[in-house]
């Protein structure tokens, strides 16, 4: 079985530069995203991982002043994410996102799963009761919640409720789902659950996630960018870079000598 | 500097612990000043006022003896100035608050409209009376009615239920308006699902504390024009011959609470005096209602909203 050797290119990122205001946050990042495979950013604080995965969901045109340059090209369509002329609501309902702390809303567990259906105009009680249930599945936490969904979903443990964001996440069938360090606030049980969990989506979803953590990169990405200072110093196969990484300052990195 | 021994310790422990019940004393002082002061106001009232306090108080018109003077005529009429107040204040401000803090981008123009809708409740209420007599009065010629007096009372209190809509937006975490927006939602979207449902309990407060100091307002509502003997209430829909219309009762002449007071208060003839008392301390019963009713609305809807 080794025909898988040339993956198809789910987005890829060419000639991105990204200004918070006068700040450069990211310089002339040129990188691919494959389908169907995980692709973890690591790098040490404030080097721009964060800024480039909420490129992805124009996370950053919430906010004024904010600026990029270059593109985002999205498959198979080939649609620029960054484009002006493409709505950043468009962009989100193929991008869907899970973050660094969870942050499920205020609402019943069955309302937060929901959320993205009706943003899609669903009202149909029996699909929406089908597809809620599909995502909880997907999201491994529908047996501990199949039996109290109408309860708070802040009430769940941090664990719980970030499996039940992935779900809130995977309801609506993105193409791409972003994880920004989602493991970051939980404890390793918890961590554990989210890690497997993330190995069972690449067979749905292509996964671009930020982490902390090296030994969660090597685990769980099949590709690994690292970035340093707004740039990306090193892409390639996960196995690759751990073992033998091509740039002195990577390899300081992943050793722990820096960071 | 040579490490302290255990006696330096406590004795610089004792010391700053000294300083502290110091100031906790003073701290209960200042507070038993106001809360003594306000004590004795409402018990003052309520002793003088006792004699009037009675079910025909409510259900009696003013009258020249002020034995059988009554504030049917004020409550009733400082009920429906609050229900036009609230009806109008309400939707204007909040939508405004949602405004400015969810759709306004940031730019010299908010920050002028930012300065003024601080300024605006700094505003003297006799200042709204006087705009209120030249716009709803005259030009729109709504008259001395319970429109006029409504629309002045909301026009007082907008730039607090602004202030407390725009407060309560703000104490939403970021990461759940980001959530929203993460699964594609609109700003509408997240507006009408997450942040007007977690803003509500801190916008109703806002509401409630705005209505509150409005109740209370003389000035304005004397300005423009309210009477302060009415013998009668507002038509009640579909009654009377002719049948009263639905809102006929919003143009009908009226008084309020404060005005009664202040009509009896200046009265030559002692008597008035223990109406005047028994009015405040029902007026102040009225406000304490509404404050109470503020927090426990606060404490009801907070207890589901947490992350």
């Amino acid at each position: 079985m080794q025909i898988q050797d040339t993956p198809t290119l789910k987005a890829e990122a060419r000639n991105l530069n990204f200004f918070y205001s006068e700040a450069q946050a990211l310089k002339n990042i040129n990188m691919p995203i494959y389908d169907k495979k995980v692709t973890a950013l690591i790098g040490p604080s404030g080097c721009g991982k964060s800024t480039f995965l909420r490129s992805f969901n124009r996370m950053h045109d919430l906010y004024p002043g904010n600026r990029y340059e270059g593109e985002i090209r999205f498959f198979p369509d080939n649609t620029n994410l960054l484009s002006a002329d493409v709505d950043p609501i468009e962009v989100r309902m193929r991008v869907g996102m899970v973050f660094q702390k969870p942050n499920p809303f205020p609402k019943t567990i069955y309302e937060n799963v929901a959320f993205g259906l009706r943003v899609r105009g669903e009202t149909n009680k029996r699909v929406l009761d089908d597809k809620v249930e599909n995502a909880l599945r997907n999201g491994a936490i529908w047996d501990e919640v199949k039996d109290r969904l109408q309860e708070l979903a802040p009430n769940l443990s941090g664990g719980q409720q970030q499996r039940l964001c992935i779900a809130r996440a995977l309801a609506t069938d993105p193409e791409l789902l972003l994880f920004d360090e989602p493991t970051s606030a939980l404890d390793p049980i918890a961590t554990g659950a989210i890690e497997e969990l993330v190995h069972e989506l690449k067979k749905r979803v292509t996964i671009l996630i930020v982490t902390h953590n090296m030994q969660q990169a090597a685990r769980v990405s099949d590709y690994t960018a690292y970035m340093y200072l707004g740039e990306m110093l090193e892409f390639g196969k996960t196995d690759e870079i751990f073992i033998k990484p091509q740039d002195k300052r990577t390899e300081d990195y992943i050793t722990g000598r820096m960071g | 500097m040579t490490p302290m021994t255990t006696e330096q310790i406590r004795a610089l422990i004792a010391r700053g612990k000294a300083k502290d019940t110091i100031f906790q004393a003073i701290g209960i002082i200042c507070l038993a000043i106001g809360l003594l002061v306000i004590f004795l106001l409402v018990g003052d009232m309520l002793l003088r006022g006792l004699a009037r306090l009675n079910l025909e108080f409510f259900t009696n018109f003013a009258s020249r003896k002020a034995a059988q003077s009554g504030i049917l005529s004020a409550w009733v009429g400082t009920i429906l100035v609050m229900f036009v107040t609230a009806l109008a204040a309400v939707p204007l401000g909040v939508a405004a608050g949602i405004y400015l803090e969810e759709y306004a981008k940031r730019n010299w123009i908010t920050d002028i409209i930012e300065i003024n809708i601080t300024n605006l409740a700094a505003v003297p209420s006799i200042v709204y009376g006087l705009l209120a007599l030249g716009v709803f009065v005259y030009t729109f010629g709504f008259g001395q009615s319970i429109l006029s007096a409504g629309l002045t009372l909301a026009l007082l209190i907008l730039p607090i239920v602004i202030v407390s809509t725009r407060e309560a937006i703000r104490a939403i975490p970021a990461m759940i308006r980001e959530g929203s927006m993460a699964v594609g939602a609109t700003r509408w979207q997240t507006c009408r699902y997450h942040i007007i449902p977690y803003a509500m309990p801190g916008i109703l407060t806002g509401v409630i504390i705005g209505l509150a100091r409005a109740i209370g307002e003389t000035a304005p509502i004397i300005t423009i024009g309210a009477l302060t003997f009415i013998a009668f209430l507002p038509p009640v829909p579909f009654t009377g011959e002719p049948a009263a219309g639905l809102f006929d009762w919003v143009m009908s002449p009226f008084t309020v609470m404060p005005i009664q007071i202040f009509n009896w208060t200046s009265r030559p003839d002692p008597a008035f005096e223990v109406n005047a008392a028994a009015a405040g301390f029902v007026l102040m019963v009225m406000v304490l209602t509404m404050n109470a009713l503020a927090i426990w609305l606060r404490y009801k809807m907070r207890k589901n909203i947490k992350w």
